[in-house]
């Protein structure tokens, strides 16, 4: 259990800029989840944590121990992949033990350590089975033993759950959870999976092209995204975004498709993009029509997704509870105390002025 | 699936069978015959087991001025052993050098081992002699087997092996604290022991057949490998004592198909076995 800090990190390989500058700083016991689209260097990041890379720049800091140059065996922090990576020689109990036995453990506490975590993970019956005989959740149960036994500093989780079937993911998701609060431990998770970002961390990291675009709580990047970017990876459906332009002293926006929307508060800026998630957007409304592409009935809701009459690149999804039944267009409201306004160039959010 | 037996595969494969067979069940039949018939020509195809004896008479004691053949199969056998375990070892240690680490000239290094495959021994075979001879293992059983052990074909495969070693199963223990030789020892080769036994099988044959070289190192009769000795026996056509030559031939085919039906379950998944 520690902290960690990160300080000017940057990474790049050979002419490519894979990392440029992660500040961040975790409390002892925080889960923080790093997310963003594939290619966004978040991987690279847990790895420079690991040690598995050496960081071009920057500091590593784990529990006030600079580990920046220090072997992954010396950082005192345990991993567990996306395919497992368990040795597929060795049996339950021997893949969890190896890193005690290489660290002289004595035989009676490597069986203890590992028999207590087998049984926090309900593998007491499966220690002597091989790998190619457990099932996926199993492994993935194994490889979280293997990370627990060694009492590490620092859990890092890189897409653990990608390899399982959307059943198990939110089953073992909640399992994780519960595991990383019980132990304590502190730990960064990597993922793309935006619904495991906002339910696994206590913050989520945001990263673009190598860069944060937001690290915040998950209710704060879903309430207030930093950017259009963090604004449409957060949140299922995708928010929908309709270019406009601020006018009457930047209280209202102009949409190019035609309605004024009010908005709350006053705003500095000139072009904007106006967010508004499928779920603030009521039928019947009134402020835009929508020509209809195609109704997905969800259950207890139903997706519409449509284009602005006339103006065939407005794609626009409502979400509204309850059967909708076969149309052809649809007028639509907009919430507009659920608007996000962001910069029509930067993309940067533009908050009321106080 | 199928209901009545596919007569036309086993028709092929019965064929395949009888063309491998035959010439070694002649041998067989041969050893056991009258040397003068098989000058004659007047080869039977049946076997004249009260003539079995001539396996007790060419294993101990010596004919055509031979080593008996019990002396020729251990030298042979500890050739075979030798080049295929030396072979093993050097070609592991350097596929695991070149494919783990990263060092100035690794992919020069790799080619190197790589164009010797392009060289056939005979081309070398001269170069090689003269080393040796500087050694001073002329004549010597070290001399039969060390300039052999070094292999390009064994050591591509083995880097194709590790090749195939997922890189998480590095970082894992690599992060789990295990340093190049544990790692050597307790993941990698475990994990390649299959394709290992197959290539072993391989090697000790190639090793056993060996011919050229035998032949140059070794002019003292005492380090004749079966080999050799079946070569040495066939003198003048008349004269040869054609029993003996065959029966020594089939002694001299006990060793390898042993080795390749103990291991038989290994070396099928060695080469059939990819990834687990």
């Amino acid at each position: 259990m520690a902290t960690l800090e990160l300080q000017g990190l940057r990474k790049s390989f050979g002419a490519t800029q894979v990392l440029r500058q992660i500040d961040l700083s975790l409390v002892d016991g925080e889960m923080l989840v790093i997310v963003g689209a594939s290619g966004c260097g978040k991987s690279t990041l847990l790895r420079l944590v690991a040690g598995l890379e050496t960081p071009t720049e920057g500091r590593i800091t784990i529990g006030g121990r600079d580990v920046t140059a220090l072997d992954p065996s010396e950082r005192d922090i345990a991993m567990v992949f996306q395919n497992y990576a368990l040795y597929p020689h060795m049996s339950v109990f021997d893949n969890m033990a190896y890193g005690l036995r290489i660290r002289g453990l004595s035989r009676g506490e490597i069986t203890r350590k590992v028999e207590e975590a087998a049984a926090l993970l309900g593998l007491e019956s499966l220690l002597t089975r091989k790998p190619r005989q457990l099932s996926g959740g199993q492994r993935q149960r194994v490889a979280m033993g293997r990370a627990i036994v060694r009492d590490p500093k620092l859990f890092l989780f890189d897409e653990p759950l990608s390899n399982l079937d959307a059943k198990l993911r939110v089953q073992m998701r909640a399992e994780i959870r519960r595991l990383q609060r019980r132990l304590g431990v502190t730990s960064l998770y990597v993922t793309h999976d935006q619904v495991e970002a906002m339910t696994l961390g206590d913050r989520l990291l945001i990263l673009h092209e190598g860069t944060p675009a937001q690290l915040a709580t998950p209710m704060e990047v879903f309430e207030r995204p930093a950017d259009t970017y963090v604004a449409s990876f957060v949140g299922s459906p995708t928010m929908n975004f309709l270019a406009g332009r601020l006018v009457h002293d930047g209280t209202a926006v102009q949409l190019e498709a035609g309605p004024l929307i009010p908005l709350q508060g006053h705003r500095v800026g000139d072009t904007v993009t106006l967010g508004i998630r499928p779920e603030h957007l009521t039928l019947g409304g009134g402020d835009l029509t929508l020509a209809v592409d195609l109704i997905e009935p969800l259950g207890s809701e139903t997706l519409v997704h449509g284009r602005v009459v006339g103006r065939d690149d407005d794609a626009i999804t409502v979400k509204v509870p309850g059967v909708v039944g076969l149309v052809e267009t649809v007028s639509v409201g907009v919430q507009a105390d659920h608007a996000h306004v962001f910069d029509g160039v930067t993309g940067k959010r533009i908050d009321p002025v106080k | 699936m199928r209901e009545r037996p596919d007569f036309l595969a086993h028709g092929v494969l019965i064929l395949g069978v009888l063309l491998f067979a035959l010439p070694v069940w002649l041998v067989f039949a041969g050893s056991t015959q009258d040397s003068d018939a098989i000058t004659r020509g007047e080869l039977s195809l049946v076997p004249h087991l009260s003539n079995l004896s001539v396996y007790a008479r060419v294993l101990t004691t010596r004919t055509m001025g031979t080593e008996p053949v019990w002396h020729m199969l251990l030298i042979s056998f500890g050739m075979a052993l030798a080049v295929a375990f030396g072979k093993i070892v050097i070609s592991i240690l350097s596929a695991y050098a070149v494919v783990f680490f990263r060092f100035p000239f690794r992919q020069v290094a790799f080619w190197l081992i790589f164009v010797t495959l392009m060289l056939p021994v005979e081309v070398r075979i001269i170069p090689t002699y003269a080393v040796m001879a500087d050694f001073g293992l002329i004549n010597t059983f070290t001399g039969l087997w060390v300039p052999l052990i070094a292999s390009a074909t064994a050591t591509l495969l083995f880097r194709q092996v590790f090749t195939a070693i997922p890189d998480e199963l590095v970082e894992a223990a690599r992060i789990d604290g295990a340093g190049p030789l544990r790692f050597l020892w307790d993941i990698v080769l475990p994990v390649s022991g299959a394709n290992i036994a197959a290539l072993f099988v391989i090697l000790f044959v190639l090793g056993w057949n060996q011919y050229l070289w035998p032949l140059l190192v070794a002019t003292n009769q005492g380090l004749d490998t079966i080999v050799i000795g079946i070569v040495k026996m066939i003198g003048q056509e008349t004269q040869t004592d054609w029993s003996a030559v065959m029966a020594t031939t089939v002694l001299a085919l006990l060793p390898p198909v042993l080795v390749v039906v103990l291991m038989q379950r290994w070396f099928v998944a060695g080469l059939t076995e990819g990834e687990k």
